[in-house]
């Protein structure tokens, strides 16, 4: 069997489209921070398929790649810290019970 | 010549004027009085110095084969908007600059020194001081400019000083209001004069610059006054209203001069002007300001003499206003504004006598260059009496406290250096010999009556009013009846302090010798040296209409006697309107209160209000509406700002989508 772009390019959809309905749908502010990590590693995987399929020649997407997973995870340490600052205020972790920063 | 000392000159006034702007409030009094002083004498001997140089030196920079030449000491661009216009800031030497460094150099200094007695007990003396210098460093920069770009900037500058100065005593009322006149009405004037210069420069930088006019700048006054037929040339053809532009512009430049030199229709700021401090009157009002209006047309005079129509122009109006002047002068209580009056008529006179300067009626002789040089020469040397003459008005207000002449009369005993120096004014400016006016209203006469024997004897009338208005005031102060508050105790009169007495002095003695230097010799026209010599007959008729003008006024006003109030009761009208200087201000208030304010400036201000406001607030009140009503999409929701970004990029996909298709 051949395996072309396509094969890589729907797990990366699945992936991005869970992130998003994950994001959606959970309350609970961890859970939202799994999905959004869920919608990044699937833009990373796009980039290293195109790079890989469309030109084999250059390296740019890898690197790229590896430069947004180093500051995915420091954004991750960011949001985590906002996180435990919000639980220390309101004793929850509830997306719905943050909703100051309104008109 | 180096570039050192002409620098120097504007300079120092400068760094004083910002010395004793900025630190003069922790200065004491006598510090900045003696800065002040000490600088402007060091600035006057630099003058002198430059002013000897550039007559007496015989460098070929300076005078070629007996012909003065105009010496650029240094010319630097400033800005360079084209190839052509380009506006330089220089030092332009040359006959009437070196005469004009003197006369203000001189006067300045004189004024300085006589301010640090007159205004010794006034609040806000450092100030003064500070403005002075500035006044000084912006009409110094007037008269040496090397364009006419750099003149109008230094123009306004003088204008602002004048206002600053006029306002000194900002907490009258009327000191206010009056600086607030001079400055609106000058400026009101030179409104016209930018106008002119765009337009004449406008035309002079299109001329092509491989032509006769190569490619200096077009503001340039050398190339522009050396070039005159040519430039008259590039011009010729176009034409505005009837008249050629060329002439346009040379009167519109004209009326810039008629704001400052307070000609007919413009003359309302200078009487009012009086409200200053008596010195600043003596410099600005009488002797360097207000004759900037006649350095102006004598600085573009071969532009001038190539459209005859505006010199005619000029003579015109000169020769109203002097009339006019002269007989308001006549009827004046206030002696500043006597003064005043005069002042406008002297510079009338110049004027007229550089309006009569064109033409040649007799074959092979220098007629065209007698009025110019008679009106230079007359600026010398009224610019030295007139400041005695204010100067002495200072001294005798300083020691009546009151403006007017009716609480004066008599004074002759009490104050004796400030009569014989007032006299000895009043002499100079009647054209009496041996004073230095006679010899110059003279050959300004004689200009006249060699252009049109109606322009002679109309000036001739006026310089007997002159005679008869000068002695009518001097009568009223020193003679007449002594007036009783003297005889109480502690109100005696008594003559001025040695600050005051010095220059006045000075200014006398000035005055009674300046008529004899051979002023021909230095400035005129074209450079080449012009033999003054006295028209016998008309030097007798002026003698003659001035004694007998003194006569009149001596039978009049020596003694008390009813003969004026007699004068005043013939003919009650014309005196009323001429004490009320033919209503001009009454006039100018109906036509800015009641037309101007009412009918443009009301209609305008419903237009801001109504329409222009109204259209922004309009604005506001629909961005408001639409605000608080899609406000609400702004929960503070996370997920829900991610459900409309989602939703938003669907509709933006299906579009692309079924755009692609």
């Amino acid at each position: 069997m051949d395996l072309n772009m396509l094969w890589y390019l729907v797990p990366s959809v699945i992936m991005f489209v869970a992130g998003v309905y994950g994001f959606v749908t959970r309350k609970n502010m961890i859970a939202l921070l799994i999905s959004l990590e869920l919608m990044l590693n699937s833009a990373d995987l796009n980039f290293v398929i195109f790079n890989r399929f469309l030109y084999p020649g250059s390296m740019e997407g890898m690197v790229f790649t590896l430069f947004a997973i180093a500051i995915a995870a420091a954004e991750t340490a960011i949001a985590i810290a906002i996180i435990v600052n919000i639980y220390r205020k309101l004793h929850s972790t509830e997306i719905d019970e943050v909703d100051k920063m309104k008109y | 010549m180096s570039v050192t000392l002409p620098i120097l000159i504007l300079a120092i006034p400068l760094f004083m004027f910002l010395l004793l702007g900025i630190g003069g409030v922790k200065m004491s009094r006598k510090l900045a009085g003696i800065l002040g002083i000490t600088a402007l004498g060091a600035v006057a001997v630099i003058s002198y110095y430059v002013a000897f140089t550039y007559f007496f030196s015989g460098d070929p920079l300076f005078i070629v084969e007996g012909v003065r030449q105009q010496y650029q000491v240094f010319d630097v661009t400033w800005l360079a908007f084209t190839d052509r216009m380009v506006v330089n800031i220089g030092f332009l030497l040359d006959p009437i600059s070196a005469m004009m460094l003197v006369v203000i150099t001189t006067i300045s200094f004189m004024v300085h020194l006589y301010s640090w007695g007159y205004m010794e007990h006034e609040p806000g003396f450092q100030r003064y001081y500070a403005f002075l210098a500035l006044f000084t460093f912006s009409m110094l920069g007037l008269v040496v400019a090397t364009n006419i770009f750099q003149m109008y900037i230094f123009w306004e500058l003088v204008g602002v000083s004048s206002y600053l100065l006029i306002g000194f005593f900002y907490k009258l009322p009327s000191a206010v209001s009056a600086s607030k006149k001079a400055f609106i009405v000058t400026r009101f004037a030179d409104l016209f004069m930018l106008i002119g210069i765009l337009v004449l420069s406008y035309y002079v930088s299109n001329a092509p610059a491989d032509g006769p006019l190569g490619s200096a700048s077009a503001f340039n006054f050398q190339m522009l006054n050396n070039n005159a037929g040519v430039i008259a040339n590039t011009v010729v053809g176009a034409t505005f209203m009837g008249g050629s532009v060329l002439t346009w512009a040379m009167v519109l430049i004209f009326v810039g001069g008629m704001g400052k030199s307070a000609m007919l229709p413009l003359h309302i700021w200078l009487p009012d002007a009086m409200e200053g401090p008596t010195p600043v009157s003596a410099l600005i009002h009488a002797a360097t300001m207000v004759v900037a209006g006649v350095y102006l047309v004598a600085r573009f005079f071969p532009l001038y003499c190539i459209v005859p129509d505006s010199l005619t122009f000029i003579t015109i109006v000169g020769a109203i206003t002097a009339f006019y002047a002269a007989v308001v002068a006549c009827t004046q209580i206030d002696i500043k504004r006597v003064l005043a009056f005069s002042t406008i008529s002297q510079i009338a006179f110049m004027m007229v006598s550089l309006g009569v300067a064109y033409n040649h009626p007799i074959e092979g002789v220098h007629y065209s260059g007698l009025g110019y040089m008679a009106s230079m020469f007359h600026l010398f040397t009224h610019a030295m009496f007139k400041a005695l003459l204010f100067l002495g008005a200072g001294a005798l207000i300083h020691a009546v406290h009151s403006n007017d002449y009716t609480k004066m009369g008599g004074l002759r005993k009490y104050m004796p250096i400030t009569h014989w120096t007032f006299l000895i004014g009043c002499l100079a400016i009647a054209g009496i010999p041996p004073f230095s006016g006679f010899f110059s209203k003279d050959e300004m006469l004689a200009a006249m009556y060699n252009n049109h024997w109606f322009w002679g004897a109309w000036m001739s009338m006026v310089a007997g009013l002159t005679a008869f208005y000068m002695f009518r005031i001097y009568y009223l102060i020193f003679w007449w009846e002594e007036n009783p508050e003297y005889k109480k105790e502690g109100h005696k009169p008594h003559d001025a302090p040695w600050q005051m007495s010095v220059p006045l002095l000075i200014l006398a003695a000035v005055s009674c010798v300046a008529g004899f230097i051979p002023f021909g010799e230095f400035v005129t026209y074209n450079g080449e040296p012009y033999h003054i010599h006295l028209e016998t007959p008309v030097a007798v008729t002026s003698i003659v209409i001035a004694l007998l003008a003194i006569g009149l006024a001596t039978v009049m006003y020596a003694k008390k006697n009813p003969l004026p109030t007699k004068f005043k009761n013939a003919m009650p009208g014309l005196w009323k309107a001429a004490h009320h200087r033919f209503y001009w201000d009454e006039m100018y208030q109906f036509v800015t209160h009641k037309i101007i304010f009412n009918i443009i400036c009301r209609s305008i201000a419903w237009f801001d209000r109504h329409v222009i406001d109204g259209t922004m607030n309009a604005l506001a009140y629909v961005t408001n509406f639409f605000s608080v009503k899609i406000k609400g999409m702004q929960s503070g929701y996370v997920q829900a700002y991610v459900l409309w970004y989602f939703a938003g990029a669907l509709v933006l996909a299906v579009i692309t989508w079924i755009c692609l298709i």
